[in-house]
């Protein structure tokens, strides 16, 4: 049997867009914008790949959940090298825990020993798909990993917290979730590319797999930040330091 | 309501967003017969306890196998107090402790689960609440569907509550300890000890970015600067990947979240994802070469220039005064 490694994927907008609210005040204006694969999703797929370079046995299969246009950000994933792609329809929009129940029913069918994802989406910054996913399963988990070091039976992983570097031991099956700092992906390569438009993507809907929507997160609206700074320059330290003297109690 | 606070902790006291968050806890449960309990996990634990009490009850499960905070371990006994004590909103300050844990613990209460509370409102029988989304660049209403709510609040979103004069019960717990998961084992911390304060909890954070060419420049400069005002060095993610900086100080979307009363940006270029993590601070202070620096726009007092001129001379000034 094949160590399968599945690492789910979320399509964002790109980090560098300028994000806006919808005149309505529910939802992002993405006419403008343009999509990736979530970065800390693009880190697991790097060391899906660099695991799979590392042992013989392991198969990598990126699952994205969501409508057709989740296509587009899979076959990166298999540019990149992944060897299978799995996409669940959906309707978007889905909260951790929807996406939680569905990875959850595909690992019991396709019983991988590690899913890899990240940490967070920088879409809705939840940081929790990850850890209700390990939960549902009853998994070790290794969350914000920023190295992971496997063996036969499971890994140690190293993961950034609050307070320096803890390092964990985990068995296999289990659930990591991947920091910044674990690696930087690699780009798809020209013949990556061009095979990847050969692969096909395995299509799979909810009622295939047993699963009803029940949202948990309902958002009722949303609105744009601004700064209302004065931004005033000063031209010498003595000027910064008379307004800070005047306008903060720490002198 | 029955609100319980999940404590975080170095064993010895509460750590800071627990206080904030057991704050938090107290506004939203305001009512006649609404109530607040913490939650203190580890081992030899008793002086945590001891300091909760002094805000409200307290519960405690101490074990030689939770002495490390091992997200299956403390998710199950933290999930089984939810679930004995009938608790409608299990609360955390956010943090990566709380993000591990209570994230899990939320995978196992049904996953009604809102990150990064700033605030809440009520609207007759519902509570939404507000989170940043995008790296702060929207705030989002939510309401959770479910029970219990999982919630981590930022510890910048309240105040500590005050002390009671006389402190509340400590009660033990019962937990089945052949029943806890075993998958997981803890190997190490590698907590660089320092002798300032940590980022989150300083009044002052003075952050290096690329600007700063090497670790004894960012000592000098940026530790510098923060000593004069006892305060914290923080950094840009560019610092943290070049090795020049530990983790724990990064700022930002991915980083830590801070919001003192002086913030000042050192050879940091202010893309939205380092302002995620400090653009609520009460004073910003931008010092950048780059005159068209985005920091610039989120900054309340700027000057341009080569920073390492400007720093040093602030720090002679200070030492002059
Ligand atoms: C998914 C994701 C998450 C991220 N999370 C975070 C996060 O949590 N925190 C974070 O900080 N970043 C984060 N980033 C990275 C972020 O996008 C920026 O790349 C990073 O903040 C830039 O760091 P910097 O400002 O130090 O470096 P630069 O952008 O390179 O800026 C350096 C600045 O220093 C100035 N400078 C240079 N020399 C001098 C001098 N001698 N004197 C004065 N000024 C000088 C320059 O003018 C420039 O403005 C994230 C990125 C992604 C994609």
């Amino acid at each position: 049997m094949s160590f399968l490694v599945l690492v789910p994927t979320k399509r964002v907008p790109d980090t560098d867009g300028v994000i806006r609210v919808t005149p309505d005040e529910l939802d992002v204006d993405t006419s403008h914008l343009s999509f990736v694969i979530n970065p800390f999703d693009a880190i697991a797929v790097e060391e899906a790949l660099r695991l799979r370079e590392r042992r013989e046995d392991v198969e990598v299969v990126v699952v994205g959940i969501g409508g057709e246009a989740y296509e587009d950000e899979l076959r990166t994933a298999l540019a990149m090298g992944a060897d299978r792609a799995i996409r669940v329809d959906a309707a978007e929009p889905l909260d951790p825990w929807n996406v939680a129940c569905i990875l959850s029913e595909l690992a019991r069918r396709l019983e991988p020993r590690l899913v890899l994802m990240g940490k967070q989406a920088v879409d809705d910054d939840s940081a929790q798909t990850g850890q209700f996913l390990a939960a549902r399963l009853g998994w070790p988990q290794a969350t914000f990993a920023s190295r992971i070091d496997d063996s036969d039976h499971g890994a140690e992983v190293a993961r950034e917290t609050d307070h320096g570097i803890e390092t964990l031991s985990v068995t296999w099956p289990a659930v990591i979730t991947a920091d910044l700092r674990l690696n930087e992906p690699r780009y798809a390569s020209l013949p990556g590319i061009l095979a990847a438009r050969g692969k096909p993507i395995e299509e799979m809907s909810l009622e295939e797999l047993g699963i009803e929507i029940e949202p948990r997160v309902e958002l009722v609206g949303l609105q744009q930040v601004s700064s209302q700074r004065t931004g005033q320059q000063l031209e010498t330290v003595t000027e910064l330091l008379e307004c800070l003297r005047e306008n903060t109690e720490l002198f | 309501m029955h609100v319980l606070v999940l404590a975080e902790h170095d064993g010895d006291r509460l750590r800071a967003g627990t206080t904030a968050a057991l704050g938090f806890a107290r506004r939203l449960a305001n009512g006649d017969g609404d109530r607040v309990t913490c939650l203190v996990l580890g081992d030899s634990v008793a002086t945590v306890a001891d300091d909760a009490a002094a805000f409200c009850p307290v519960l405690l499960g101490s074990h030689a196998d939770l002495a490390e905070p091992l997200a299956d371990r403390w998710a199950e006994v933290t999930a089984g107090v939810v679930r004995s004590e009938s608790v409608d909103i299990l609360l955390g300050a956010s943090s990566t402790f709380s993000r591990d844990i209570l994230g899990r613990a939320g995978g196992l209460l049904g996953g009604a689960m809102a990150s990064d509370v700033t605030g809440f409102l009520r609207d007759g029988d519902r509570l939404v609440w507000q989170r940043p989304m995008y790296a702060g660049a929207v705030t989002a209403s939510v309401v959770l569907h479910g029970s219990p709510l999982i919630i981590t609040v930022r510890p910048t979103a309240a105040e500590p509550p005050e002390r009671n004069s006389s402190p509340a019960a400590i009660t033990p717990i019962n937990f089945d300890v052949e029943r806890l998961p075993t998958s997981t084992g803890h190997l190490g911390l590698d907590g660089r000890p320092s002798h300032r304060p940590d980022v989150t909890e300083a009044r002052v954070v003075v952050s290096g970015g690329r600007g700063l060419k090497t670790t004894e420049d960012f000592e000098r400069l940026v530790g510098g600067l923060a000593d004069r005002f006892e305060g914290a060095t923080g950094s840009s993610r560019a610092l943290v990947d070049a090795g020049l900086t530990p983790n724990d100080l990064q700022v930002g979307q991915t980083g830590k979240v801070v919001a003192p009363e002086l913030y000042i940006a050192v050879g940091i270029s202010g893309a939205v994802q380092h302002l995620a993590g400090m653009k609520n601070s009460r004073v910003i202070v931008a010092i950048n070469s780059d005159p068209h620096a985005p920091i610039f726009e989120v900054a309340d007092y700027g000057i341009v220039g080569d920073l390492y001129d400007i720093v040093p001379e602030m720090i002679q000034h200070l030492d002059a005064d």
